[in-house]
């Protein structure tokens, strides 16, 4: 699925980077400390980590809502900025953002809209989309008429609108139920088999991120740095499903992670909220 | 007569209140209890007029009021229309500078904080006292300074509302434009501006009750003849107090209908209002 005109195209290069927040009275907070992280183009990779990690704040530096105070971010080869200048990226956030006075349709229609695609081409991709996040019965709703889970699909759908190669999400199930979670976790994973793109996704989900990711990072706050990057071996993504979390290589990874992020050893393998 | 408190800010009309309250009580429920009280006033002021024997200049009993209001309901209605007219010019008049002041407030931060200051004082003015100012300026036989009058009273309301709703923009649709390239026109016109339409729209409401309020007391320092407030003066000196009531009360149906008018127009604009 690459152009991969380059021997080595990343998806994401991250160059020793930091981010200090200028604090009041000259205090300062440094978010991330000389972190370097590379996505590989198709990748599903999880940044997780205590509040205050700096795992957003990396987020945002990759989707240029924010610049790096140190360091280099590229994306597909070109700065961060230039990539969210070609709408190189997808993006979803712990809130939907939907647009209220919008439909749904509408609401997934408006990265189309303000890069000029003709209405025709808007209404079928849309349609597409709608399908995809299983909203067909719901495209005409407004989102006070949907629920969080709906929403936030709608914003999946949005942000798949422009088929990007690199989805950027903030805990975009952040702020859902654990049985909408796991179910909205399954339909990533179909949609991320369909599309290939690479995935930066962060979370405080211990399980969640072993169950998306090819890669886990896991992030120690204060200052922001990558503590370890474990690999999971869950199989391909088109592979995964429900009785995966049932698996004991799913707790096996579960409980490293757990590990990494407590710096101490697991107290229990059990699939669980660390929240 | 200074500004009254609703000049301040305040934030559009919960979307769903309205909804929900109808739909656990029917119209019925609603409409019901306030028309019960309000009979039960009018039977309370008849007896309390009636057995008191309280003289007409004091106080004139609902009756009295009434068939006032009936007999002369042709010169009620003209004075509504007039006075209607210049609240209307004036709240048309106002609302429009006031959004377009607004939004330059919003876009342009120097002009802000020079007219910040201007605004505020304008907040404070007794605006109606600046009748008998106007009246020299424009010649006692115009009703542009009515209408001026009830402009400059919308204004603030208007403006101050406005401004509040285009600084309302949720931070995560701000990230959003920014993720899309959005340029900023485009950003304005598919984020900024309908977050702000409700509140414009709130602005609205408080500036109608405001614009006839303001219409008509301009009418007592000054002008021509035919308005409500003119005609209160006039009949409440010629000892008619009947009818200087019958005209109160046809003010109090003209403020009534621009404040539903301005409501109903809220109500539908912030179905869809962003909430939280």
């Amino acid at each position: 699925m690459t152009t991969a005109a380059l021997p080595v195209q990343h998806a994401v290069e991250v160059t020793e980077v930091s981010r200090v927040f200028a604090g009041r009275k000259g205090a300062s907070v440094t978010a991330l400390d000389a972190v370097s992280l590379t996505v590989a183009p198709g990748e599903f990779v999880s940044l997780i980590g205590p509040s205050g990690c700096g795992k957003s704040t990396l987020l945002r530096l990759i989707a240029d809502l924010d610049t790096p105070t140190n360091g280099s971010i590229e994306v597909f080869g070109k700065t961060a900025s230039q990539a969210r200048i070609d709408q190189d990226y997808g993006i979803a956030f712990q809130q939907a953002g939907l647009l209220p006075w919008r439909t749904v349709t509408g609401n997934i229609e408006l990265p189309l809209e303000l890069h000029g695609a003709g209405k025709a081409a808007r209404r079928e991709r849309a349609a597409e989309l709608i399908e995809l996040v299983g909203l067909t019965d719901f495209a005409g709703h407004y989102p006070d008429q949907l629920s969080g889970g709906m929403q936030q699909r709608v914003a999946i759908a949005r942000s798949l609108a422009e088929s990007p190669s690199l989805l950027l999400m903030d805990e975009p199930f952040g702020a859902l139920d654990e049985m909408t979670r796991e179910r909205m976790q399954n339909e990533l994973v179909r949609i991320c088999a369909e599309t290939s793109a690479a995935v930066v996704f962060v979370t405080h989900s211990i399980p969640e991120a072993v169950f998306l990711s090819n890669r886990v990072v896991v992030m120690s706050p204060r200052p922001g740095r990558i503590r370890d990057v474990l690999g999971v071996n869950l199989g391909r993504m088109s592979d995964r499903g429900e009785n995966l979390r049932e698996e004991a290589e799913f707790f096996h990874s579960v409980s490293r992670v757990r590990e990494l992020l407590h710096g101490a050893a697991p107290t229990g393998a059990r699939g669980v909220e660390s929240r | 007569m200074s500004v009254p408190a609703g000049t301040r800010a305040a934030a559009p009309a919960p979307a769903g209140s309205a909804r929900t309250a109808q739909a656990g009580s029917g119209p019925a429920r609603t409409v019901l209890p306030p028309v019960l009280l309000g009979a039960l006033a009018i039977l309370l002021w008849q007896g309390f007029v009636t057995v008191l024997a309280i003289k007409p200049f004091i106080l004139p009993g609902p009756v009295t009021i009434g068939e006032q209001f009936v007999t002369n309901l042709q010169n009620v209605v003209n004075g509504m229309v007039v006075t209607g007219r210049n609240a209307l010019i004036g709240l048309v008049l106002g609302a429009i500078v006031g959004v377009l002041l607004a939004i330059l407030s919003a876009l342009v931060r120097i002009f802000d904080e020079m007219s910040a200051p201007v605004v505020a004082a304008f907040a404070v003015v007794p605006i109606v006292a600046l009748a008998p100012v106007l009246y020299t300026m424009f010649g006692a036989n115009a009703e542009t300074a009515r209408q001026l009058v009830a402009a400059l009273a919308v204004f603030v309301p208007v403006y101050f509302n406005t401004l509040k709703g285009l600084r309302m923009v949720r931070p995560v649709h701000r990230d959003l434009m920014r993720a899309y390239a959005a340029s900023s026109w485009q950003a304005t016109k598919t984020v900024t501006l309908p977050t702000a339409v409700p509140f414009v729209f709130t602005g609205l409401r408080i500036a109608s009750s405001l614009a006839v309020i303001s219409a008509l007391i301009a009418e007592y320092f000054g002008g021509p003849v035919g308005g409500l407030g003119k005609s209160i003066t006039s009949a409440a000196s010629s000892s008619n107090y009947g009818l200087a009531w019958a005209y109160v009360l046809g003010s109090i149906i003209l403020g009534l209908l621009f404040y539903s008018a301005a409501l109903g127009l809220e109500k539908v604009v912030s179905r869809r209002a962003p909430t939280a």
